[in-house]
């Protein structure tokens, strides 16, 4: 039984925002209008927080991708109270959309802040209605929505493999976000296949400069990120020694 | 004691039910301003349900708002009735009879207002009904138990069967007083809602011991809902609300804000219905000197939260606690909750002349349900704004207009529902009030003669 997860190395990431884009496209998450955007409820199932380091002019951008975390210990789940979410074996917390009645007590006891109401009826315009993902649900008004590892993806892999009568190969597929970024910083697979990189890079690079975001709250979140790799701080370490 | 003429039982039923059958015009004012505040209240919940929540002021940090606020601060008013009612009858304390009958139907009608909001605040609100009552058992799709959610109707449900039961108990030999003296639909209704009271021994008997028996019963369901409304904030994670003294202090806090609100409405049907001979100043005595208990035993769970949140030193807690102590506008917000929950209301209410002074005892008591429903807002809204440190998702709240006018219109549901019940049902007591006649004695006290009840039984 695969366990999974992802892996964002932040010295990698660029803030391009492709992942956001390609979630967009690749999940049905409604197009977030400018005017939505000011109501702070925008959709965005991966987003990207921008950061300022230090004071202009010697001033830096961060940026970090938040997905879902996807936690094995999942705030979230305990407090709804129509199993509308729940944790699949794999290791996936998931949301059923027809279940959901709209308490946004998930997204209240979420601190990654990665669940989303849908405050509105999604809409597309014309030319983007023929562009909708057939394999994933469109949700409507007053449900819950949040990042799925690509479900649909997992779903068709594995229904591939088992026809094919055989395991699940490491790296046979990979999530949207994954998929588009351009600088390779989002890494998504079995964390308990050996062979696959995302439990390659958790066994190795995870060691030296891997963290979880809010790991103390206990959750055990499934999303690692590896954090930057400064070139100064570097230096002076170097230099120091 | 009892400060009044003696008062013949013809003179006391015919006072008790003249709400009945006159209307004074201050109760037309009240009728049709309500009304036109409840008309928009509909409106305001029925373009919600049209558009959906995007109408509310509600967004990404800010998942939960006024709505969840006004819920809380009805479900503490809801506890004034069982308060009054159940513990006043279980101490014997002569002073609750004019006030019982008021408080619990004030009970019942805040928490069904109280109910109302959790559910017009889903998304989907036609699914929520369905998901908690009825429930359809026969998908066998269950409802996930852990959660909070779903303590919290069972609670609530279960507090509004009880104190429905315990109002219909007190109020059967009234309809049956009622029966007798009524003609055309309200002697079939009377008759109906008297089930057969006849007044014979056995039925007086059975009376009591169900009136004990359900103030008995319906104690620990009392204590209950409000900490199982308060654990709706207190099993989640957010910084300030996961708090273990939040179950005590939900409960002494909806005590402090019931009881003055049984004040507020005493005031008002004593000059609405011209009650001087039944609610008398005494009873605003009474009253006052239990509130300034109350009172105190909420200033000390306020205090108490503050320390709380800072004894652990957590990074997250004392943030989110600077915030809302010191930081606009919450800095003035915690200045009006201590103001008008305590330092207006409580000095005034030490000394006795004020506390006899019906003017007086109504100002104090709509300021500490000001500061009250302050509180409530001070307590859930600042954790949500800036839940842990993700600055980039910080936010301000602003409730939409369609929230404010739901939130006065949930007030003025209250007051309409209050009217329409005193134009069908007597508001007082009238079988209790003659009780208290009946056991009062002649006492010499010093040199005058004055009526007073020594004990009940």
């Amino acid at each position: 039984m695969p366990r999974w997860g992802m892996v964002i190395d932040l010295d990698r990431c660029t803030g391009c925002g492709a992942c956001v884009v390609a979630c967009q496209a690749e999940n049905n998450v409604p197009i977030n209008t400018e005017d939505v955007y000011h109501q702070r409820r925008a959709i965005e199932w991966i987003r990207l927080e921008r950061y300022w380091e230090g004071e202009y002019p010697n001033i830096k951008a961060r940026y970090i991708p938040v997905p879902c975390m996807h936690c094995q210990n999942a705030p979230c789940e305990p407090v709804c109270p129509v199993y509308a979410t729940y944790h699949t074996s794999e290791g996936i917390n998931m949301q059923v959309y027809n279940r959901c009645i709209g308490t946004r007590y998930c997204a209240i006891n979420c601190h990654w802040h990665v669940r989303f109401f849908n405050f509105w009826e999604p809409k597309w315009p014309d030319s983007l209605k023929n562009q909708l993902n057939p394999n994933v649900t469109v949700r409507s008004r007053g449900v819950m929505e949040k990042c799925t590892f690509c479900i649909q993806r997992v779903v068709k892999a594995e229904h591939q493999a088992k026809l094919e009568g055989r395991d699940l190969e490491a790296d046979e597929f990979t999530t949207a976000c994954a998929q588009a970024c351009p600088a390779e910083a989002i890494v998504f697979g079995d964390l308990d296949n050996p062979n696959s990189r995302v439990a390659q890079l958790v066994n190795s690079a995870v060691n030296e400069r891997g963290y979880r975001l809010l790991e103390d709250l206990g959750t055990e979140p499934s999303v690692y990120y590896l954090k930057k790799i400064d070139p100064e701080a570097a230096a002076e370490e170097h230099s120091g020694h | 004691m009892q400060e009044r003429h003696q008062l013949g039982e013809e003179a006391i039923t015919r006072e008790l039910f003249r709400p009945l059958v006159s209307t004074p015009a201050m109760m037309w004012v009240g009728f049709i301003g309500l009304g036109a505040v409840l008309a928009i209240f509909v409106f305001a919940v029925s373009w919600m349900f049209y558009w959906g929540l995007g109408v509310t002021g509600l967004h990404r940090p800010n998942m939960w708002g006024f709505m969840i606020v006004n819920f809380v601060f009805w479900i503490g008013i809801s506890h004034a009735g069982v308060m009054i009612s159940a513990i006043l009858r279980l101490t014997q304390a002569e002073w609750r009879r004019p006030v019982t009958r008021a408080a619990e139907v004030m009970t019942i009608f805040s928490l069904m207002t109280a109910m109302l909001h959790p559910v017009i605040h889903t998304g989907r609100p036609w699914r929520t009904l369905y998901w908690v009552f009825p429930y359809d058992f026969w998908r066998n799709l269950w409802p996930d138990i852990r959660g909070p959610l779903v303590w919290d109707p069972s609670a609530i449900l279960t507090y509004l069967t009880g104190s429905t039961l315990f109002l219909y108990t007190t109020i059967i030999p009234d309809m049956a007083l009622a029966r007798d003296r009524t003609t055309g639909w309200r002697h079939v209704l009377y008759s109906i809602l008297a089930l057969g009271w006849r007044g014979n021994e056995r039925q007086w008997k059975m009376q009591t011991i169900a009136g004990f028996l359900l103030s008995g019963l319906i104690l620990p369901v009392f204590v209950s809902v409000h900490s199982i409304v308060s654990w709706d904030f207190a099993v989640s994670l957010v910084p300030t609300w996961h708090a273990t003294v939040f179950a005590p202090y939900f409960v002494i806090g909806a005590i402090h804000s019931g009881v003055s609100a049984v004040v507020t409405l005493m005031a008002l049907m004593r000059w609405l219905f011209r009650f001087e001979n039944y609610i008398r100043l005494e009873h605003f005595d009474s009253i006052g000197r239990l509130l300034i208990a109350v009172g105190t035993g909420w200033l000390w769970f306020f205090l108490l939260d503050i320390f709380f949140a800072i004894y652990p030193q957590e990074a997250r807690e004392l943030e989110i606690m600077q915030f809302r102590l010191f930081d606009w506008p919450f800095n003035v917000m915690t200045a009006l909750i201590f103001i008008f929950g305590y330092f207006i209301p409580v000095p005034i209410w030490v000394f006795q002349r004020f506390r006899r002074n019906v003017k007086i005892m109504f100002w104090t008591s709509i300021a500490v349900n000001v500061g009250m429903w302050a509180e409530r807002y001070w307590l859930i809204k600042p954790g949500l704004m800036r839940k842990y440190e993700w600055t980039f998702d910080w936010a301000w709240y602003r409730p939409s207009i369609v929230e404010i006018s739901i939130v006065m219109g949930s007030f003025a549901l209250v007051g309409f529902l209050l009217l329409v019940f005193s134009k069908i049902f007597p508001p007082i007591s009238v079988w209790e009030e003659k009780e208290g006649v009946h056991f009062a004695q002649q006492l010499q006290v010093g040199k005058r003669r004055v009526n007073a009840i020594v004990r009940e039984f």
